[in-house]
């Protein structure tokens, strides 16, 4: 336990400090503690969902506050407890179908259990499942067969012990910690690879425009903020492509743009990319090298050259910080500017976002409570300007504004590629449900509410 | 505005071209009136004849000589210009015979003493205006011919009479007292060069020929040839009121591509910076100039004693461009126009040579040098435009020193008037619209923003300033460093945050490099953005721009038309050693760097243009450029 104390202490430092950047790395690295917080966390005879949840959820609520901003955090927390939630269910249902198996064969059990309501213990059960997964198809469906299928059952896994369980109960709870460590860790496998993921789906669409098409993902810089990432299109003759604030990963991530290069070349694509600085960090310089070394036509532009360039340009591909469940996207600064001016040259606007960077909550004033303003020396030397303000005490005042984020709304977004496939950006919050469950939206940050 | 804007009909040039094209009348080419600036000024002929032709009303043409009359003091800003004009034209007359013996060789400079004066204006007017004169000349003719059935010389005659009290006081003057003369010497003289000429434009090449001045300035106006000619206006020389018609007629030239081998080719024979190419260049701008930056400089500057083709005033304007040293177009065109006055007072006509042509060809060496050294902007062409016409509008019977005086108080009349008093006009106008808790924001570095800021705050008005700046020059970091030094309050961001600072911005004002007749606006790179975001979030934004800047071109996106910075500005973040990703980038062949220094804003973006005409809307540019965009060279 002191360890994962320990670990919890550093990592909320860290984020305090802001030195984890990226939401890649930001979600990754959560991903991990809250894993190890999991395996950590001993686990009690009952309820031993809520346990986890709620151990979860005080650490989740802790690495929040550390950074409002950074919403990968958030978005990790919610889908580990979204995870247990899951298993936990699933374990139900093995559980009960398991009772119905054993209920035909051991009667005994079942006599000791008529005295509960049957009808409101599937009841029950068919509540919990409902509030645990989103209301699709799939679960309507199973849940009527199910409900019917039972007619007799004690309460779900964790809220009731039933003495034909006790046997089951130390294993059980092994294997829900189990359980939803594996599916942790398959989110940690699917974080790192959402890039991948992403650019094969660019490749595939170089395949089916032909020429004129598109894209590599890419991403994120890990210390970075900015996740730029990308490219482009290419028309016929005159191909270009437009990267804009590109972020490249650092590792085995730039396998996205070297296989999206790979396939472009391949097919003797000839495409450009103008990459945008991206003041005040210039990743863009970053990317533009990266993609200069892979061979691909790279011009650097500065920011302000956007709109007098996007005219030329086929397609607008860009990184996210996050996307929220109304379609809007949290960009690095700059981006609603170039978002606008696409908008104005009719140049789609692709958003590239890994699964990790969808949030659940809507954003109001987004502009101002989802930023962060960085320090003003990226902008000014201080150096040259404390005589102003020496001089300027008289009257005259400075404020040094630098935002870290812009906010996109989602009329200017054309099409979001995630790691599931590319989405339009009014479907956002379907797919959110499908990644958290309604419980953990708000209660995040007052974990004494029960859920 | 009212009046000049109801004289538009009048000048009509699209319409009758189309009938003039298909019957070209060479042997009418003498008719075309040698035409004295002055009077040409005031009212050529060809403008009644569009009356004509256009079967106008009556009433309607008395209706416009009133406009006219009125109009006059505004064409003609000189007095002295119009007192002259009975002289000139008498002279003139002798114009056409020297136009022969002229080609061969400027004899003594005793026989030129008298004619001389007279005789460059009369052919800068023969070729600047002929080809259209001719045209419209012609159609008058025909239909006089038609309406009256007269021929010969009488017509001519006629053509005066049938509009006997037309317009413009001088014209009848000039034309009765010289016509029959003149016309008869050049009837003859013209004849045989008209018959040697299938149509007007080979005499305008010819008459060229004659001129080895003029012909340089009339072969770089038609081809669009000399490398230096970035500028459109530098070789729009036609400086008479005419000229509006011609200028209305000719699509502007063509800027220099400089994707053209050819051309290019011919450019570097002929410049005197040798410049060398950009390595990595930006494949979308092949067709603008791209050089290394800065790699002449020292070699320039050695070379300062051995050109002694540019004066030395001009060639330190030069280096001081190509040095980045000034920037702004206010400050570069009185920087240029200080200098072309210094060359200017220093000159003195060489024997053999008369003062107007050769001044022309020379300070048309001084802005091919100055734009080697540094692309002149749209709005300077202006400037330079103007410093031509008032050199081919002197009365010939000046002297040098007269001559020089005249241009110089001319020169100095630009600045005072165009721009310093224009500023004044336009600050006057601008603080009106600051209000108490105004939140400005402000782009780039402009002076006329910086003074309405200024102006204000003196006002005791109370307001905010949001300063926003952009890569790679920072500009607007000293403007911030002498707003905070007068006691402004101020937010400094940068171009990226924009859409995050807008929110609290109430006005935008905004700074120009030139103002394009659909709208546009041509100002620093970044602006467009500004404006766009200012739009999309409902804030005004107020384009301050003096009106010397407004320029009849049309630009509808920013690739055509731009200039190119030093792309190893771009690599380097001063202050920021660990962004050094892109050192020796021209060693990675995929590598570009592209530094734009415009862009062009459209003009839905633009709430309202502040000049010293007053503040316009977007779409009145065009009817500034049309009813003042004369002054500038007239005047």
């Amino acid at each position: 336990m002191p360890d994962v104390h320990i670990l919890v202490n550093e990592f909320v430092n860290q984020l305090k400090k802001r030195k984890i950047e990226g939401s890649q790395a930001t979600a990754k690295q959560t991903a991990e503690l809250l894993r190890s917080v999991i395996s950590q966390q001993r686990v009690p005879q009952t309820n031993q969902a809520t346990a986890l949840i709620n151990a979860v959820r005080a650490v989740g609520e802790k690495l929040i506050a550390a950074n409002p901003v950074e919403l990968a955090v958030g978005n990790i927390a919610r889908r580990v407890l979204h995870i247990i939630r899951e298993e936990d269910l699933s374990l139900a249902t093995a559980a009960i179908a398991g009772l119905e198996l054993s209920a035909v064969s051991d009667d005994e059990d079942d006599a000791e259990r008529d005295d509960y309501p049957v009808l409101s213990a599937a009841a029950v059960a068919a509540n919990a499942r409902n509030t645990l997964r989103p209301p699709s198809l799939q679960t309507l469906l199973e849940d009527a067969p199910i409900t019917a299928a039972i007619p007799h059952t004690s309460s779900s896994g964790g809220d009731s012990e039933g003495k034909s369980r006790s046997v089951d109960k130390g294993s059980r709870g092994r294997k829900l910690k189990h359980d939803v460590i594996e599916a942790v860790n398959e989110l940690i496998q699917d974080i790192s690879t959402c890039y991948e993921q992403i650019a094969e789906q660019a490749v595939e669409h170089i395949h089916q425009k032909q020429d004129r098409s598109l894209i590599s993902g890419s991403d994120t810089l890990i210390w970075i903020f900015f996740p730029g990432e990308i490219a482009l299109p290419s028309c016929k003759s005159m191909a270009e492509v437009f990267v804009l604030n590109v972020k490249q990963k650092r590792n085995g991530s730039s396998k996205t743009v070297l296989e999206f290069l790979c396939a472009a070349k391949e097919k003797k694509r000839s495409f450009k990319v103008f990459v945008a600085e991206g003041a005040p960090r210039y990743q863009g310089h970053l990317l533009a090298k990266e993609l200069a070394a892979r061979g691909l036509q790279t011009t650097v532009i500065t920011d302000s050259a956007v709109f007098a360039m996007i005219s030329r340009v086929n397609m607008v591909i860009v990184g996210a910080h996050a996307v929220m469940a109304n379609g809007g996207v949290i960009a690095p600064v700059g981006l609603n500017m170039v978002a606008l001016a696409a908008q104005r040259h009719a140049v789609p606007f692709v958003v590239l976002a890994g699964s990790h960077k969808l949030c659940p909550l809507y954003p109001h004033n987004p502009e101002v409570l989802l930023n962060e303003l960085r320090s003003p020396s990226e902008l000014l030397d201080f150096g040259e300007f404390s005589d102003c303000m020496d001089s300027a005490s008289g009257g005259g005042s400075l404020h040094v504004v630098n935002p870290t984020f812009d906010y996109v709304p989602p009329k200017l977004v054309s099409l979001f590629i995630t790691d599931t496939g590319g989405h339009n950006p009014s479907y956002m919050y379907r797919l959110i449900a499908d990644y958290y469950s309604a419980d953990d939206l708000v209660v995040k940050r007052r974990p004494a509410i029960g859920s | 505005m009212d009046i000049p804007r109801a004289s538009h009909p009048v000048i009509d040039p699209k319409l009758r071209r189309v009938g003039f094209f298909d019957q070209p009348e060479p042997p009418h080419l003498p008719d075309s009136p040698p035409l004295d600036p002055v009077s040409s000024v005031i009212m050529p002929p060809p403008r009644l004849l569009s009356e004509r032709t256009a079967a106008v009303p009556v009433p309607e043409s008395r209706f416009r000589r009133h406009e006219l009359d009125d109009q006059m003091p505004i064409g003609s800003y000189n007095p002295a210009g119009i007192t002259i004009s009975p002289t000139a034209s008498i002279t003139s007359s002798s114009a056409g015979i020297i136009d022969g013996e002229f080609s061969e060789d400027c004899s003594g400079t005793g026989w030129f003493r008298g004619s001389e004066l007279s005789f460059p204006d009369g052919r800068l007017d023969l070729s600047a205006v002929k080809p259209h004169e001719v045209l419209a000349e012609n159609r008058y003719d025909d239909a006089v011919n038609v309406n009256n059935l007269r021929g010969g010389t009488e017509k001519k005659h006629e053509a005066v009479k049938v509009c006997p009290d037309t317009p413009s006081v001088s014209q009848p003057l000039k034309a009765k007292t010289t016509k029959a003369e003149r016309r008869a010497l050049q009837e003859a003289q013209r004849a045989a060069k008209a018959a040697s000429k299938a149509n007007g434009s080979s005499a305008v090449a010819e008459s060229g020929k004659a001129s080895p001045a003029k012909s340089k300035k009339q072969s770089s106006q038609k081809k669009d040839g000399p490398p230096v000619m970035s500028s459109v206006t530098i070789d729009k020389k036609s400086g008479n009121h005419p000229s509006e018609k011609e200028r209305k007629k000719d699509p502007p030239p063509q800027q220099m591509q400089f994707d053209d081998q050819n051309r290019v080719e011919k450019a570097k024979r002929r410049a005197l910076v040798n410049q060398t190419e950009a390595r990595n260049r930006v494949e979308l701008f092949r067709h603008l100039p791209q050089y290394e930056h800065g790699a002449q400089l020292p070699n320039l500057e050695s070379r300062f004693f051995q050109l002694d083709s540019i004066h030395p005033a001009v060639f330190k304007v030069g280096l001081r461009y190509m040095a980045g040293d000034i920037s702004g177009v206010n400050a570069r065109c009185t920087e240029l126009l200080r200098a072309l006055q210094n060359a200017i007072i220093d000159y003195s006509t060489p024997p053999e040579k008369v003062l107007i042509r050769d001044l022309t060809t020379k300070i048309n060496s001084y802005v091919s040098f100055i734009s080697e050294c540094r692309p002149i902007s749209i709005s300077m062409g202006n400037a330079i435009r103007f410093v031509k016409n008032r050199i081919a509008k002197l009365p010939l019977s000046y002297i040098d020193a007269e001559a020089k005086a005249a241009l110089c108080s001319d020169i100095d009349r630009f600045i005072n008037e165009k721009i310093i008093i224009a500023d004044k006009v336009i600050v006057g106008h601008a603080t009106t619209k600051v209000r108490d808790g105004d939140v400005l924001l402000i782009y780039g570095l402009s002076c006329v923003v910086e003074m309405i800021l200024l102006s204000a705050h003196d006002l005791g008005k109370k307001f905010r300033v949001v300063v926003v700046d952009s890569r790679p020059k920072f500009e607007s970091q000293a403007l911030l460093a002498r707003l905070m030094a007068k006691g402004l309050s101020c937010t400094y961001t940068h171009i990226n945050a924009v859409s995050y600072i807008i929110h609290e911005v109430t006005k935008v004002f905004l700074g120009a490099s030139a103002v394009l007749s659909n709208g546009t606006v041509l100002s620093r790179i970044g602006t467009a953005c500004i404006a766009m975001v200012a739009h999309e979030f409902r804030v005004p934004v107020l384009i301050c721009c003096e009106a010397f800047k407004f320029h009849e071109r049309v630009l509808l996106d920013s690739i055509c038309c731009n200039e190119l910075g030093d792309p190893d500005a771009v690599a380097t973040v001063p202050g920021r050693m660990d962004i050094n990703y892109l050192d020796n980038w021209t060693n990675k062949e995929n590598l570009q760097l592209l530094n734009l220094m415009y862009d062009v804003t459209p003009s839905d973006y633009v709430s309202v243009i502040v000049t010293d005409h007053g503040m316009i809307p977007p779409t009145s540019v065009p009817v500034i450029v049309r009813e003042y965009g004369q002054e500038h060279y007239i005047t």
